[in-house]
């Protein structure tokens, strides 16, 4: 068995997330995290050290896909793994997070309701509103609304490929991976053309 | 020696699955950009060809090292 570390746990944090939204909307702050800190890791540390050691997320999926058995263990189709899936779900997905605070400032700026739905795969309005006890600032509740939505669609995304394919099929084509991938390949590319200039791959 | 090695090929996403699983810790992601695998280590498992979800990981003959 290998050394297990504190951060081989992280996993149970998705289910927690997820769990919390469910009894009060207003956890899925909690969220900017996962978004934040990979992004800071990347641009600073130049590392993928997010999705290599604390992602839960991926963590997770390897839980239900592998120690679970959930997963059919098949490959990943070629079309996914495609960098033009990979950047255009990418830039699906951040049109998608552009659309999410557009709506919030609607709402800070009067111009609509607050919508006590969770909308999942960006189409389908789940009423929600049994966890929103406490009424807060409109332009707040719709951000944690808009936010939740997000995690839940990826997290339903990545659970169908995890029993399709491969345990962390997500992590294909899971936007802050290949963002972050994009960060380290801008930040490294002066060694990258090192190796293509030599053929050799970088030494370990 | 081991008579096999992994080969990490282009379609890696540097997510760190096969780090996790490596044996030997033969596996380390370069910069964030891909998984390189130290062919001095690696004992050809297999591990972590296994565990890669996006299939990048080959298990090379030795022989065929130049
Ligand atoms: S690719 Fe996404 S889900 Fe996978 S480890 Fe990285 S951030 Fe987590
Ligand atoms: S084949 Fe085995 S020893 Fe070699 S890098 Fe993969 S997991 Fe490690
Ligand atoms: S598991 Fe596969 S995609 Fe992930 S870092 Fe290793 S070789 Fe790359």
């Amino acid at each position: 068995m290998k050394k297990r570390h504190w951060y081989d746990y992280l996993w149970i944090v998705t289910p927690l997330y997820l769990g919390l939204g469910c009894f009060n909307i207003l956890f899925a702050w909690l969220g900017l995290l996962f978004f934040c800190l990979p992004l800071l890791i990347a641009i600073f540390g130049g590392s993928k050290a997010y999705c290599n050691r604390y992602c839960d997320r991926g963590q997770f999926f390897g839980v239900l896909g592998k120690t679970c058995k959930l997963s059919r263990k098949k490959p990943v189709p070629r079309w996914l793994k495609h960098p033009i899936f990979r950047y255009g779900f990418l830039i699906f997905f951040l049109l998608m997070f552009a659309n999410m605070l557009y709506v919030t400032w609607l709402v800070y700026a009067g111009a609509r309701e607050l919508g006590q739905t969770v909308t999942l795969f960006w189409t389908l309005q789940v009423p929600w509103g049994w966890a929103y006890p406490t009424a807060v600032t409109p332009w707040v509740a719709q951000f944690a609304f808009g936010f939740y939505s997000l995690m839940l669609t990826s997290a339903l995304i990545g659970l169908l490929v995890m029993v399709l394919f491969q345990p962390r099929a997500w992590c294909v084509f899971c936007p802050m991976g290949t963002m972050t991938q994009l960060i380290c390949r801008v930040r490294a590319r002066k060694q990258l053309r090192a190796v293509r200039e030599t053929g050799r791959m970088p030494e370990v | 020696m081991a008579k096999r090695y992994a080969e990490i090929g282009k379609d890696c996403v540097a997510c760190g699955s096969c780090i996790r699983v490596c044996p030997v810790h033969a596996v380390t992601v370069w910069r964030g950009v891909t998984a390189v695998v130290d062919k001095v280590r690696c004992v050809g498992c297999g591990k972590c060809a296994a565990e890669c979800p996006a299939g990048a990981i080959t298990l090379q003959n030795r022989e065929e090292l130049a």
